[in-house]
C-alpha cells in the first residue's frame, strides 16, 4: 500500500528525465528560459524603452512627457552649443583614458603571460583586482585626495622641489585648474586609475592564448626582441585591447560619479542624464543624452572590426 | 664518380656526400631545468649537407638538444660551435640555423605569404622582393597559388609546408626539424618523409631532425644519434644503428629486436645478444639444431605475422612471411635463427 505512491512518484520523475533526455530542445529551452527571459524583459526591454523616450516630447508648458514621436531632443542634444561641449568633452576624455590604459595594460599584460610565474604571477593578479574589492565610490575619493591642494602629490613633488614642474602644469589651459583635485588632468588620472583594471585583464587574457613558440619562432626567423614585439605580440594583443578598450570607453563616457567629485565644473554626459532625470525632470532629453554613448561605442565597434581587430580571435 | 649537377639529378637517390666540415658541434654539452638534466654531456659533430637524427623516445632528450642549438635554451654546461664559431651564449637571431616547430607556430595573423616573408621583413628586405622570394619558396613546397590564405584556412599538412617554406627562405645553413610530421596521418607522413629527403638534397643545407619513429629517422638520415636519459648511446649510420645495437636499449627501440642471454642461445651466459625478429625462423618441432618453443600469440599484420613464442621461459619475437604458413597458437615449433644474426651486446644481464 505504501510503496504505490513512491513507484508513482518515481514514475514521474522517471518520464521527467525521459522527456528531457529524448528531447534536447525541452531541455534547452527549460535551461535558457530564466536568462532569456531576464534579457528580453528587464535588459532589452529597458533599453527599448529609453530609446522610445529619447522620441518622445515635453509639453513645454506643462512639462509632462508626451507619448508623440520626435526628433527634438536629438536635435538639442546635437545643436545647442553647451550640450555639444558637454558630448566633446566626454568623448575627448574616454580617448583620452582608453589610450593611457592601454598603454599601461600592455606592459603589464605582457609581464603577466609571457614572463611571470607560479607565485609571482598569482600576486600580479591579485595587485590588480585588489581596486576592484573596495567600494568604487571609496577609490574615487581617494583618488581625490591624493590629488587634493595638499594631498599625496602636492606634498610629493614640495619634497622633490618640482613644486614649479606642477604648477607649471596646472596654469595649463584646458587640463590645468587651480589644483589636480579640480582639473581636467586629475579627472584623467582617477578615471584612468579606477578603470585599468578592466583593460589590464583582457590584454592579458589575449596574450595568454599566444603559444610561445611564436615568439620562438620570430626569433629564430632573425627578428630582435623589439621587432617580435611590434610584429607579433602587439598584433595579437589588439582582440584583447579592442575588448579592454569597450570597457574604459563605454565606462567613461557614462560615469557621472568622478566628474563630480574630481575635476574641472564642465558637465559630462552621464551628469546630464543625472540632472536631467532628475533635477531638471526633462527624461526624454536624459534618454537622448544616454543614446549618444550606444552610438559612439557602436561605430567605434563597427571600425575595429573594419580595421581587423578581431581577426586573430 | 663526379658529382656535376646533371648527374646528381639523375641520381637522386645517392645523397650527395656530406662534406667533411662541420656544421654543427656540440662538445660535452648539458642543459638541466632545475634538478632534472634533460640533456647530459652529449658531443656529437654534424657534417655539413648531412641528414641527421635525433632519435630517441620521449622525455630522452633529443628536443631540448635541438633547442639547445637553435638557441632557445643555454647549456648549463659545454659549448656548442655552429660553423666551428662558438655559439653557446648567441640569441636565436643571431644564428645562421631556422627551425621548423612541432606546433608549426604559424603567425596566426598573417596571411601564409607574409608568413613565409617574415625573416625578409625583420631584416628590411623591400616588398616586391621579399614577395617574389616568398612566393619561390611556396612553389618549392608546392603551396603556389596560397599566398592570400591565413594559416586557420589550411590543412596540417598544408601548414606544415608553410612552416618548411618559412623557414627556408632566408636561405639559412642548417635546418632544424622538431617532430615535424608527428601531427600528420600516416600516408600524408610518408608523403613528406620523401619530399623532405629530397628537398633537403635540392638544397644541400644541414637537415637536424628530432623524431621517435625509428622507421623514420632509419629512412631519411644519414646519421642517426640515438638518445636514452639525456645521453647519445649510440651514434653512426642508420645501417650501423640498425645491424649492430650496442645496447640492449638501442636494439629494443630501434626495430623492437629480442634482447637474449647467451645461455638461451648456446653462447656465453651472462652476455646479452640482439636477435631481430625478422631473422628468427619458426621450422617443425624436434627440427634438429631448432631451440623449441610453444607459440603464444600471433598478430596478422599483412605480409608479414608476428608470432610470440615461448622459449625456455622467454619470450621470443619472431617476424615470419604470412604466405609461408603461420602457426596456430598453442603450437610447438622449433625456433631457428642464422649465426650471424645473433648481435653481442654491451649490457651484461
Amino acid at each position: 500500500m505504501s510503496a504505490a505512491p513512491v513507484t508513482a512518484r518515481a514514475g514521474l520523475r522517471r518520464r521527467l528525465s525521459d522527456l528531457l533526455v529524448l528531447r534536447p530542445g525541452v531541455l534547452l529551452l527549460v535551461t535558457l528560459l530564466p536568462p532569456l527571459a531576464w534579457m528580453v524583459v528587464v535588459y532589452l526591454g529597458s533599453l527599448v524603452n529609453l530609446l522610445l523616450y529619447s522620441l518622445y516630447g515635453v509639453n513645454d508648458f506643462t512639462g509632462q512627457v508626451e507619448p508623440r514621436l520626435t526628433w527634438t531632443n536629438f536635435a538639442q542634444v546635437l545643436t545647442t552649443p553647451s550640450n555639444v561641449d558637454v558630448v566633446v568633452r566626454t568623448t575627448l576624455m574616454a580617448v583620452c583614458v582608453t589610450l593611457a590604459c592601454a598603454l599601461i595594460a600592455f606592459p603589464i599584460g605582457y609581464l603577466m603571460a609571457f614572463h611571470a610565474r607560479g607565485a609571482r604571477k598569482a600576486w600580479l593578479y591579485v595587485l590588480v583586482l585588489l581596486p576592484l574589492w573596495s567600494s568604487y565610490l571609496v577609490r574615487v575619493y581617494a583618488g581625490r585626495l591624493v590629488l587634493a591642494q595638499d594631498g599625496v602629490i602636492s606634498s610629493v613633488a614640495d619634497a622633490l622641489g618640482l613644486r614649479g614642474a606642477l604648477d607649471g602644469l596646472l596654469r595649463a589651459p584646458v587640463v590645468g585648474g587651480p589644483s589636480l583635485a579640480s582639473s581636467y588632468l586629475g579627472m584623467f588620472l582617477v578615471f584612468t586609475y579606477i578603470w585599468l583594471p578592466y583593460m589590464i585583464l583582457p590584454v592579458q587574457a589575449a596574450l595568454e592564448r599566444v603559444p610561445r613558440s611564436l615568439l620562438e619562432a620570430s626569433a629564430d626567423l632573425g627578428a630582435r626582441p623589439r621587432a617580435t614585439l611590434w610584429r607579433v605580440v602587439l598584433p595579437l594583443a589588439v582582440p584583447g585591447l579592442a575588448a579592454g578598450s569597450i570597457f574604459t570607453f563605454s565606462l567613461t563616457l557614462g560615469d557621472y560619479i568622478i566628474p563630480s567629485v574630481v575635476g574641472a565644473p564642465g558637465f559630462f554626459i552621464g551628469q546630464m542624464v543625472y540632472t536631467q532625470q532628475g533635477t531638471a525632470g526633462n527624461l526624454p532629453l536624459a534618454a537622448a543624452f544616454s543614446v549618444v554613448p550606444i552610438v559612439i561605442v557602436t561605430a567605434y565597434l563597427l571600425l575595429a572590426r573594419r580595421l581587423g581587430a578581431f581577426e586573430a580571435l | 664518380m663526379n658529382a656535376t649537377s646533371s648527374s646528381a639529378d639523375a641520381r637522386a637517390d645517392v645523397p650527395p656526400a656530406p662534406t667533411e666540415r662541420v656544421a654543427v658541434s656540440l662538445r660535452d654539452v648539458s642543459c638541466a631545468f632545475g634538478a632534472v638534466k634533460a640533456v647530459d654531456g652529449v658531443s656529437l659533430d654534424v657534417r655539413e649537407g648531412e641528414f641527421f637524427s635525433l632519435l630517441g623516445p620521449s622525455g630522452s632528450g633529443k628536443t631540448t638538444c635541438l633547442r639547445l642549438i637553435g638557441g632557445f635554451e643555454l647549456p648549463s654546461r659545454g659549448r656548442i660551435e655552429l660553423f666551428g664559431r662558438d655559439a653557446s651564449r648567441l640569441p636565436p637571431y643571431a644564428r645562421d640555423v631556422n627551425t621548423v616547430f612541432q606546433d608549426y607556430a604559424l603567425f596566426p595573423h598573417m596571411n601564409v605569404r607574409d608568413n613565409v616573408a617574415y625573416a625578409l621583413t625583420v631584416r628590411g628586405v623591400g616588398r616586391r622582393e621579399r614577395w617574389r622570394r616568398a612566393e619561390e619558396m611556396l612553389d618549392l613546397v608546392k603551396l603556389s597559388g596560397f599566398g592570400d590564405r591565413r594559416p586557420a584556412q589550411l590543412s596540417g599538412g598544408q601548414r606544415q609546408r608553410v612552416s618548411l617554406a618559412r623557414a627556408l627562405v632566408s636561405a639559412p645553413r642548417v635546418l632544424l626539424l622538431d617532430e615535424p610530421l608527428g601531427a600528420l596521418d600516416l600516408k600524408l607522413r610518408e608523403e613528406m618523409q620523401s619530399e623532405l629527403r629530397g628537398l633537403q638534397r635540392q638544397l644541400g643545407i644541414t637537415f637536424v631532425y628530432v623524431t621517435h619513429d625509428q622507421g623514420e629517422a632509419l629512412s631519411m638520415s644519414d646519421r642517426v644519434a640515438v638518445f636514452a636519459g639525456g645521453r647519445v648511446v649510440q651514434m653512426g649510420s642508420p645501417r650501423d644503428v640498425y645491424e649492430f645495437p650496442r645496447t640492449a636499449f638501442v636494439a629494443r627501440f630501434v626495430g623492437s629486436a629480442n634482447v637474449l642471454d647467451g645461455a638461451l642461445v648456446g653462447e656465453r651466459p651472462g652476455r646479452m645478444f640482439a636477435l631481430r625478429p625478422e631473422r628468427v625462423r619458426l621450422e617443425a618441432p624436434l627440427t634438429p639444431g631448432a631451440v623449441q618453443g610453444v607459440v603464444e600469440g600471433v598478430l596478422y599484420q599483412g605480409a608479414m605475422t608476428r608470432c610470440e613464442v615461448r622459449v625456455a621461459g622467454v619470450r621470443v619475437s619472431a617476424l615470419v612471411p604470412t604466405s609461408a604458413g603461420v602457426p596456430a597458437v598453442g603450437e610447438s615449433v622449433g625456433v631457428t635463427w642464422p649465426a650471424d644474426a645473433l648481435r653481442p651486446l654491451e649490457d651484461a644481464s
